[in-house]
């Protein structure tokens, strides 16, 4: 695309003050993607943000891009109609955890299994905060809340799980901490042709600060966090002293190399067409203080939405001809009065 | 059309007939009804129909639960209404004739598939007695017919199954009407060849059992119950016969032709609204996207999407639906971007009576969304009305940047009537222009965007992703004015509800002012809106035939009213409003104009007759 202007972070900021809590995660998201856009080879004006309601969805006001500021939990139902109109156009779909995984749980896991070419980031930072600190749909079991003084009973979701289970064509996950690994895989994401996700853990330093801090910290991250390679052993740990087998049931579990040699690790593979590793690799870390797999989870390729919605409607021009409405009317059994 | 039947000289000439078919769910009386009505449309009568189902799909057989009727009046000049009592029952069991029966108007025909009457289906429809036999139908006349033997009698001859001919009866009956009203079998027999392509059995046997039942009017002396209703003579031109969801899905293709903008159809399956997603998701030649969501939220969701997009976003639904719909709908109204919910009524509250009509949903039309939230709404008034005022939601919506909900019901969805095709030149243009250029100069001399700057209707310009320079957000939180950008200045929040009023009510501007039909000068005016046009038109005509003075207003435009609306109502004495439900139009014409407008409520799943409505009028005004 060599007629795409040359652009900076500059052009992709919009004029308004952001207006998150001094500190919140949500502001390295947005550098890491206003700095991200230039290299995109996109226009402006070819680009569109999408959010629903919560503190992340105040996102495409910061964008100088189109953008939309919806209601809560439906921007993937209102991204999928703009998409299936306007294919040629990138559309990025943002919210939070409970924008995506609660209100609009239904309409995120249908714009997953349609394959819809939405760049979907949900920023999870496992509360409400806009709502000032209720537990949400991704919060451990037994959290302390406004709404749950004696603990949350509630089971939480893990959002790649959710995703890899609604049929996600791309599944990634990264963390607030590493703007060089959210732009990898927020290109990646923007370069996958069908519905992409993005799991981004996000810290809301004001309702539930440090909520990934066990793994995202700097110090923390090479024990914590097993960065997901396609095609290579999956290995982590200071000296990479750690590894992920199969076990025989199937299940993915973190144990030392020295145990089981290199060769008994597995090896990722982000495009098999079975989703099953990729869920067992989900299910290795049942919460932010375990080992936890960041990366690509999956990354297949199957007939993207819009696209084999408009070959439908290039097939019936081609073969009815573009529509005649003079015909269209006379297309039932007509008769003459005179 | 001529007249392929030979015409006996037995056959009487009468100017209309209303003929009922009722019968068990499975027994495929809608079909049957359908293709009697399509053989008269041809044949050039007027007609109007009424299907009148069960919402299961199959009710245990033999109840009355089960039973499905299609209602058709045919006529020789030109009528609004199925009519009021059937003078002909097809009954094709003892459910069918107990639940109908009450319906026939005195002394009319009732035929019977006397093979259904046995003990079993009697017990079923809760007969002790068979009343084929027991003297309850003395003041009808009776005909009693063994529809499936002898259905299965000649299907026999071709080899046919025993229970494959049993599913062919119906065509028995309809040969049957059809030989009594001479209706000629070549547009059904076409029909048949057509609909069942490649089962050759199948059409064997429906062409037997249909020419059958012709042959048994013919051979049985039924010669005094053979008719003929002349064509009508209706205004010159090419005519279709037309339900009213097909002509609304024709509505909206055509708009989308007329303002030159692509089609988006969003849309969850439900009754009875689902055919237009059907209809449309046919016509992908003519660009049309369509969505089946999953949920009536994301139907309407991505609709809007599509609307901001540059296309024009439709939704379709009924009332429990546009229940789901209304916060995004609300988003809509503050965006200020085109829409079109179209709301196929039916009975409610919650579930209701899914295939039965009402018009009950204009108080959520108006009001059913949080804070100051107006939006146009406008009703059909008749099956091939649902065309026009399709075009007309369009052109609102996007000449305005406006939500527009449109109402029909179940009983013009469903209803079919002829409909003199209009040529397409005839139709509006309703092009409107896409945002192209900036539109402001900022304080620093360079040139902005800004999305909430006015047109003369008070609408702001649609800038569709992908236009250069013209970069802006939108969203549900308050805006300023001009800018679009967030603002919770409290002058600001007055400024935009005053201003997406005044908008709204400027509408008004460029919609016809109501015309009063009837006698202007009378003290007593039908004022109507939506399906009951039909019947108050008949009602009214009645009345003045008998020489009384009433004047009729219906009403298109629901919300902004007509702008002589007020004037007009207040000349008259006696307002009286017909509505399917329980005065929702009434308490909006007396909150609006301060008239003593009262309303004749009906909620019983079924339309007004004419009938009804002159007895329920008369009743008004002799309080
Ligand atoms: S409440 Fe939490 S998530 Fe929201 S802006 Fe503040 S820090 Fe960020």
């Amino acid at each position: 695309m060599t007629d795409v202007p040359v652009t900076t972070k500059k052009d992709w900021t919009s004029d308004q003050e952001v207006r998150w809590c001094p500190g919140c995660g949500d502001y390295s998201i947005l550098t890491a993607i206003q700095l991200m856009m230039p290299d995109l080879g996109v226009r402006r004006e070819n680009t569109v943000f999408i959010s629903g309601i919560g503190c992340a969805a105040r996102f495409p006001y910061y964008m100088n891009t189109y953008g939309m500021h919806s209601i809560h939990g439906r921007s993937p139902a209102i991204a999928t109609g703009l998409a299936m109109a306007r294919p040629e156009l990138d559309v990025w779909v943002i919210g939070g955890d409970g924008d995506m995984l609660s209100i609009g749980g239904n309409h995120l896991i249908h714009a997953l299994r349609r394959n819809v070419n939405l760049n979907i980031l949900l920023f999870n930072n496992m509360i409400y905060g806009l709502t000032k600190g209720q537990f949400s749909p991704t919060s451990e079991t037994g959290k302390v809340t406004k709404s749950t003084p004696f603990g949350s009973v509630d089971r939480p979701f893990n959002p790649v799980s959710v995703a890899l289970g609604a049929e996600a064509t791309f599944v990634a996950r990264t963390h607030d901490m590493d703007r060089a690994h959210m732009q990898a895989m927020f290109k990646r994401a923007h370069a996958h042709q069908g519905a992409s996700i993005v799991e981004v853990f996000q810290n809301c330093n004001v309702f539930n600060d440090g909520a990934f801090a066990s793994i995202t910290k700097k110090d923390n991250r090479d024990a914590m966090l097993i960065d997901l390679q396609h095609g290579e052993p999956i290995r982590f740990g200071v000296d990479n002293e750690r590894g992920v087998i199969l076990d025989d049931d199937g299940l993915a579990r973190v144990v030392d190399v020295a145990d089981v040699g290199v060769e008994a690790l597995v090896v990722h593979d982000e495009t098999a067409d079975d989703p099953a590793l990729s869920f067992a690799l989900s299910r290795l870390a049942s919460g932010p203080d375990q080992p936890t797999p960041v990366g690509v989870f999956r990354a297949v390729e199957r007939p993207e939405y819009a696209q084999s919605t408009s070959q439908q409607l290039a097939a019936a021009q081609e073969s009815n001809g573009p529509g005649d409405l003079h015909a269209l009317l006379h297309s039932l059994p007509t008769w003459e009065v005179t | 059309m001529t007249d392929t039947a030979e015409q006996p000289t037995t056959a009487r000439e009468i100017s209309h007939v209303i003929v009922r078919f009722a019968g068990d769910s499975g027994d495929g009386m809608q079909l049957t009804g359908d293709r009697f009505t399509n053989a008269s449309a041809l044949f050039g009568n007027d007609l109007a129909t009424l299907p009148d189902f069960p919402a299961e799909i199959r009710a245990p057989a033999g109840t009355l639960a089960g039973v499905s009727a299609f209602q058709v009046q045919i006529s020789d000049h030109d009528i609004t209404t199925p009519g009021d009592a059937p003078s002909v029952l097809i009954a094709m069991n003892p459910a069918a004739l107990k639940s109908d029966l009450h319906r026939l108007e005195a002394g009319g025909t009732i035929i019977v598939n006397e093979d259904t009457f046995e003990d079993r289906n009697l017990a079923k429809a809760g007969y002790g007695e068979s009343p084929l036999d027991d003297g309850s139908l003395d003041g009808y006349t009776l005909l009693k017919v063994p529809m499936t033997s002898l259905t299965k009698e000649v299907c026999n001859d071709l080899g046919v199954k025993a229970r494959d001919a049993d599913r062919s009866k119906n065509f028995f009956a309809l040969g049957l009407v059809s030989w009594m009203y001479s209706r000629p079998l070549e547009t059904t027999l076409d029909w048949i060849q057509e609909k069942f392509a490649g089962k050759d059995l199948v059409i064997a046997a429906n062409e037997a059992a249909l020419k059958a039942g012709h042959a048994f009017g013919e051979t049985a002396e039924l010669g005094e119950m053979r008719f003929v209703i002349k064509p009508a003579k209706l205004e010159p031109g090419t005519y279709t016969n037309i339900n009213g969801n097909t002509a609304l899905s024709w509505g909206l293709v055509a708009a989308s032709q007329q303002a030159n903008l692509p089609l988006f159809l969003g849309s969850y399956p439900i009754t009875p609204a689902s055919d237009i997603l059907h209809e449309l998701s046919k016509h992908k030649n003519f660009g049309i996207r369509t969505l089946q969501a999953e949920d009536e939220i994301a139907a309407v969701g991505a609709a809007l999407g599509a609307s901001y997009g540059g296309h024009i976003g439709v939704t379709t639904t009924s009332g429990p639906g546009v229940a789901l719909k209304g916060e995004t709908i609300g988003l809509a109204v503050s965006l200020e971007l085109p829409l079109v919910i179209i709301d196929i009524q039916r009975g409610g509250p919650s579930t209701g009576l899914p295939t039965k009509t009402e018009a009950s949903d204009l108080m959520m039309a108006m009001y059913g969304r949080h804070g100051e939230s107006p939006l146009p709404i406008v009703a059909a008034y008749s099956p091939t009305n649902c065309f026009d005022v399709a075009i007309e939601a369009v052109r609102i919506a996007i000449t305005y940047r406006t939500p527009v909900i449109l109402l029909s019901d179940g009983y013009l969805a469903n209803g079919s009537e002829p409909w003199r095709l209009p040529s397409v030149d005839s139709l509006p243009d309703i092009r409107v222009d896409l945002a192209t250029e900036t539109n402001h100069v900022g304080a620093d001399g360079e040139p902005e965007f800004w999305p909430y700057l006015r047109d003369d209707n008070l609408a702001r310009p649609w800038a569709v992703p992908g236009t250069p320079d013209l970069m802006h957000r939108v969203g549900g939180i308050e805006k300023q004015d001009g800018t679009g950008n967030i603002s919770y200045d409290p002058d600001n929040h007055q400024l935009m509800t005053d201003i997406r009023e005044a908008r709204i009510a400027k509408i008004a501007d460029t919609i016809p002012d109501v015309e009063v039909l009837g006698d202007v000068d009378a003290e007593l005016c039908i004022v109507g809106w939506g399906s009951t046009w039909g019947a108050i038109t008949s009602a009214v005509e009645r009345m003045r035939a008998a020489g009384q003075k009433v004047a009729q207003i219906h009403l298109t435009h629901l919300n902004p009213f007509p702008k002589n609306l007020g004037d007009e109502l207040r000349r008259f004495d006696r307002v009286l409003v017909p509505e399917m439900n329980t005065g929702q139009l009434t308490r909006l014409l007396r909150a609006e104009f301060l008239v003593d407008a009262q309303a004749i409520a009906k909620v019983m799943g079924q339309p007004f007759t004419a009938g009804e409505l002159v007895t329920r009028i008369q009743e008004a005004t002799n309080d």
